[in-house]
């Protein structure tokens, strides 16, 4: 029974942060094994809605529901992986001692660390202090720490950003390939041609959900030539609906 | 709360603490270089040294430890690396205990080496048992810690963790009884000297340097010391939320 839900079931949810309100009714499922890509202008609010699935954000109203629970709940604890934006993680440690603390604390298994390590392509780097690393470096330090413990969910924040071409699709690879192990992948990013790599997408804008479709369906829908295309046309659309609402 | 999480957080913090020599050295160092300024300060006036040394010898490792642990649980908030624990099946009590059983391995550490200089050393003339001494230096370290991990809730940026310090410390300082009696004091002042912990930190040194023996009354002093520890440790553990605006 557990195992039919979505991955992620999102219904009317609000948040107001700071007295405004940042997510104005959200409703959306993601899909289990999906790899799907979160999209939209920086400050649209897609950091708050992945901090809403996975249950560190202080909600006003709705019900976010994860692999079956309600979000944040201690169970989903071990079995959802979480990269934030910025990198966390411990600069003043090595990488291996960084990765070596987390799956400690996740139960996760001691070959672990080593094998998150070669999936992210930092193999070489296992005894370096995280300080001394790049930051695209340090970023896959952060995304390898969410892949121990094999978790089902990963929500991914902009975990591309600021990397080489190479790099960006080395890692798009590898979450394909997670997600063709089982995992569901939610990963956001403001850059819009990152879109053609994800099973799905939601667009967001303000705080709202544009639209919530395969990218081909997208693109067919609208008649645009790139899903920053489809993106604008929708944009234009929805501030015309709204226009004759208003009249 | 987890004994093996909770281990491998104070293993980490060490870890962290073993990558940064020159705050070990100066957590271990700085209390004793103050000590011998203190001593040669009233050189030839050993009755001086001897009245204000063992209340030192607490006060010195309380400051080093707050400000150390402000910084570093602040740190650990400022950089996502808290969310990313509390996101993970990590009790907060995990965190604090492993917290407090790093930094309480290095107070026991500090306390051992001012406390060796003090007494081995310098020839600090105590009453009571130099081993309650140490009992009480230590335990004002921790105290120092358990504060610097409550207020470091209460800090937005480094800046004002170190500013915590003189604005959460100093006032204890000033009104516990080092620089003027605390039964001389104006009643009000007494009375909030009454509710300052650092007051029977230091009640307690000035016990053992003029009573032999150890008596109830620094016994008292030391479970209000240690009660004031565990408090801000359980105030600590209520600031730690998984669920922020």
């Amino acid at each position: 029974m557990m195992n039919s839900a979505p991955a992620v079931d999102v219904r009317a949810l609000r948040v107001v942060r700071g007295g405004r309100p940042v997510l104005q009714g959200i409703d959306l499922t993601v899909a289990r094994g999906s790899v799907t890509g979160l999209l939209g202008p920086s400050g649209c609010g897609k950091t708050t809605l992945l901090r809403s699935i996975v249950g560190v954000q202080r909600i006003e109203s709705g019900e976010v529901r994860v692999l079956g629970l309600p979000a944040g709940a201690p169970a989903l604890r071990a079995r959802v992986g979480y990269v934030t934006q910025a990198p966390s993680v411990y600069a003043d440690l090595s990488v291996l001692a960084n990765l070596r603390y987390f799956a400690e604390v996740l139960g996760a298994p001691r070959t672990d660390p080593d094998r998150v390590l070669d999936e992210v392509g930092l193999g070489g780097h296992a005894k370096d202090l995280v300080g001394r690393l790049s930051g695209g470096q340090r970023a896959r330090v952060s995304l390898a720490a969410a892949l121990l413990g094999t978790p089902e969910l990963l929500v991914l924040d902009e975990p591309t950003v600021g990397l080489d071409p190479v790099l960006r699709q080395e890692l798009w690879q590898l979450f394909h390939r997670l997600a063709g192990g089982g995992a569901t992948l939610l990963v956001s990013s403001h850059v819009m041609d990152e879109a053609a790599r994800c099973t799905a997408l939601l667009l967001m804008r303000e705080g709202r959900l544009l639209a919530h479709d395969t990218p081909q369906a997208l693109l067919a829908a609208t008649g645009a030539a790139d899903i920053e295309g489809a993106f604008l046309s929708l944009v234009a659309e929805t501030a015309a609906t709204r226009s004759e609402g208003v009249r | 709360m987890n004994i093996r999480r909770t281990l491998a957080t104070a293993r980490r913090v060490l870890l962290q603490l073993r990558n940064d020599p020159r705050t070990v050295a100066m957590l271990l160092l700085v209390p004793c270089l103050l000590i011998v300024l203190l001593k040669y300060a009233f050189d030839g006036r050993q009755e001086v040294f001897d009245s204000l040394g063992a209340p030192l010898l607490g006060i010195f490792p309380m400051i080093v430890m707050f400000l150390v642990t402000a910084v570093a649980t602040l740190r650990e908030r400022t950089t996502g690396t808290l969310e990313r624990l509390l996101t993970m099946p990590l009790g907060r009590l995990d965190l604090l205990l492993g917290y407090a059983l790093a930094f309480g391995l290095v107070a026991l550490l500090q306390g051992l080496l001012a406390f060796g200089l003090t007494v081995g050393l310098l020839g600090l003339g105590i009453a009571g048992p130099s081993w309650a001494l140490l009992a009480v230096a230590v335990a004002d370290g921790l105290l120092g810690m358990a504060l610097g991990l409550f207020v470091s809730a209460f800090a937005a940026t480094e800046f004002q963790a170190v500013q915590f310090m003189p604005a959460f410390l100093l006032p204890q300082l000033l009104l516990c009884g080092l620089f003027t009696p605390r039964d001389t004091m104006a009643g009000w002042l007494h009375a909030l000297s009454d509710v300052l912990p650092l007051s029977y930190a230091v009640d307690a040194m000035n016990r053992l340097t003029s009573e032999a023996g150890f008596g109830g009354a620094v016994a008292l002093d030391l479970v209000v010391v240690v009660g004031c520890t565990l408090l801000a440790l359980a105030l600590g553990a209520v600031t730690l939320r998984r669920r922020t605006a």
